[in-house]
């Protein structure tokens, strides 16, 4: 059984009187441990195609099963427990809270799932050290380096231990040096520990990390084809 | 829950100004509410102690309307509706609800001593005049009955009067004249202060009644027995209105006044003024507290529009939470204990502002400060409440946005 499973996606935006058709009958499935890069312009469906993926929206028809469970016709709050469970977000900007620690911002997705305190700062703190900033965990966002702050969002990700982590241009904000360390840790991350990943990106570069790039254009995949990964420098 | 909490505290810290004016209003009405509740309720308890001073369960006849010449006046001491000695006594034999009951007779007259003069007023009564009023005699002794009986020379000094005739002197056994009465000194009351009205009650001087009305008013003939008013006292507060009821009966059948004639002599009861007195300091008292009410209800709209600034504000990190797994009741929970913990802080640094200021005005009016438990447990239930109400709207907002929306929001 595949991951995601997606069968027939198409979501329609009416905007006025004007109904614009994003996905129109999107299929595909993605296995676990999988690095897949999604591409495409920007139109091309691929930031609608990633927000039913991540279930921060329904489809308007067709199935989506992640780990089993069709998460096509799940409520807000069903959504959001799908979200703390089973998916890690990685966003472009960072998206970190504001004057709170790295430790805090680690510790979130583990608030809202209950866990109690002791073990949330355990396990946040464990994140923190597979992205290499045990030490920097009492630093609040303004003190830490783009680079850095992305690494404690990918410790963010990681920390409720997801079967799948979602990157939306994950280094859309960063020189390339940098882009690099976070794909280095990334790359890390799918081949050490097989978390399924599934990067958004527009640049050529980011993408030729990943094992399979496929292509959106005009609300449907245009291409999705095997990738043999350049190498990683971490 | 408690991270949440902890949250907000914290995010109160980074923006002290902009909370602490938040929470001014909820601040100004806690205060205004305790203040006024306990200047009120501080009010009260002086009227009431004042009405205690004045003397307790107090019932006064009045001698009905004189009638000379056409010219009608009260406490009248002819005709058939004057009061006098048998009333006294009638009343005391036959209604079981009065207690004590003094004959007056007053004037007012010039006291010399010395070179010293004083005009004050003679009071003529008897020594229950001391049990209705609650009063007392400070040093020396109050005259007897046998004084009484034989219309003995002597008095019983106010402090006002001792004061000003004597100085720091011991008046007692001195001779004083009052007009060209000369009467020896027997005693010095306590002190009583002012009365309701503001006159000093300790400005008097009182003497057998009999003297008083052989000596000062050359009293014969007719009105030899007359006395112009009767104090009483009923058995007990629930018994004022049975006394008054009683005496009134009395009187109209033992001065044969007509069936459907208005009462002449009259009985007044003086608890009512007592009621009337406190009523209107409750009115006030309501009044204030619902004025300090209304302020908290503006206080809680001055948070709603502050909450909604800040979801807006927040729109980022609300997608952001929703994103990693906030549940729409997580982002209201959060946003309604945010504004529970400003409404509450804004209610106990009200609390603590309202019992200084009520302890400041209390001691400037010389009033005492009642500080009602009930009324702090009324005010911060009422604003952690306020919290909830104007809070709510807000949350609810926020819990309602789009993840999407809220996440590409800049």
């Amino acid at each position: 059984m595949a991951l995601i499973e997606v069968e027939e996606l198409t979501k329609d935006y009416v905007m006025g009187d004007v109904v614009v058709r994003a996905l129109r009958g999107v299929s595909l499935e993605v296995e676990r441990g999988e690095f897949v890069a999604v591409m495409g312009s920007s139109g091309s469906g691929k930031s609608t195609f990633m927000n039913m993926v991540g279930c921060l929206d329904r489809p308007t028809t067709g199935v989506y099963r992640l780990d089993g469970v069709d998460v096509s016709t799940l409520d807000r709050d069903e959504r959001a427990a799908i979200r703390n469970g089973k998916i890690g977000f990685v966003f472009q900007g960072f998206n970190l809270l504001a004057r709170t620690t790295a430790q805090d911002n680690v510790e979130l997705p583990l608030t809202y799932a209950g866990v109690p305190a002791k073990e949330r700062a355990a396990r946040a703190a464990a994140a923190l050290g597979i992205v290499g900033l045990a030490q920097r965990a009492d630093h609040m966002p303004n003190q830490l380096s783009g680079g850095q702050q992305q690494r404690v969002a990918i410790a963010r990700a990681l920390v409720g231990e997801p079967p799948l982590l979602l990157a939306d241009e994950p280094t859309g904000n960063l020189d390339s040096t940098t882009s690099d360390e976070i794909m280095g840790i990334l790359t890390r991350l799918n081949a050490e520990r097989a978390i399924t990943i599934v990067l958004v990106t527009h640049e050529p570069d980011i993408a030729a990390y990943s094992r399979r790039i496929i292509v959106f254009k005009d609300g449907h995949i245009e291409s999705d084809e095997k990738n043999k990964p350049r190498g990683a420098r971490t | 829950m408690w991270a949440t909490f902890v949250l907000a505290v914290r995010g109160f810290s980074r923006h002290r100004l902009r909370a602490l004016l938040t929470a001014l209003g909820i601040i100004i009405g806690v205060g205004a509410f305790i203040t006024m509740v306990a200047i009120g309720a501080g009010a009260s308890a002086k009227v009431a102690e004042g009405i205690a001073a004045m003397g307790t369960n107090m019932l006064i006849a009045t001698g009905g309307a004189s009638n000379v010449g056409g010219v009608r006046g009260g406490t009248g001491t002819s005709g058939s509706a004057a009061l006098t000695d048998d009333d006294v006594d009638a009343i005391v034999h036959s209604v079981s609800t009065v207690k004590f009951a003094a004959p007056l007779v007053s004037t007012n007259a010039q006291i010399i001593y010395g070179g010293a003069n004083w005009a004050t007023s003679v009071t003529g009564t008897t020594s229950d005049y001391l049990d209705i009023r609650n009063w007392g005699v400070d040093s020396g002794e109050f005259f007897t009955a046998q004084d009484i009986a034989s219309g003995a020379k002597v008095c019983v000094l106010g402090v006002t009067v001792a004061q000003q005739l004597f100085g720091d002197d011991d008046p007692i056994g001195e001779f004083i004249r009052v007009r060209s009465l000369s009467c020896q000194v027997l005693g010095v009351l306590t002190k009583k202060g002012q009365n309701q009205m503001g006159q000093d009650q300790d400005d008097v001087i009182l003497m057998p009644y009999t003297t008083v009305r052989r000596k000062l008013f050359n009293n014969g003939g007719t009105q030899a027995n007359a006395v112009s008013r009767i104090l009483m006292a009923a058995t007990s507060a629930s018994t004022t209105g049975a006394a008054t009821r009683d005496t009134l009966a009395l009187l109209r059948q033992r001065h044969h006044t007509n069936e459907g004639d208005p009462d002449d002599p009259t009985v007044r009861d003086l608890s009512e003024y007592a009621k009337v007195a406190e009523e209107t300091t409750r009115t006030t008292t309501l009044l204030l507290a619902s004025i300090a009410a209304v302020s908290l209800v503006v206080g809680g709209i001055g948070i709603m529009n502050i909450m909604l600034v800040s979801v807006t504000e927040r729109t980022r990190e609300i997608g952001i939470r929703m994103a990693i797994g906030a549940r729409g009741r997580d982002i209201l929970t959060q946003f309604l204990l945010e504004a529970i913990v400003l409404t509450a802080a804004g209610g106990a640094i009200g609390m603590l502002l309202g019992t200084i200021a009520a302890r400041l005005l209390a001691q400037a009016m010389g009033w005492p400060a009642l500080l009602d438990a009930r009324s702090y447990v009324l005010s911060f239930g009422s604003s952690a409440f306020i919290g909830v109400v104007f809070g709510f709207y807000p949350a609810l907002r926020a819990s309602r946005l789009d993840p999407i929306e809220a996440l590409r929001y800049e």
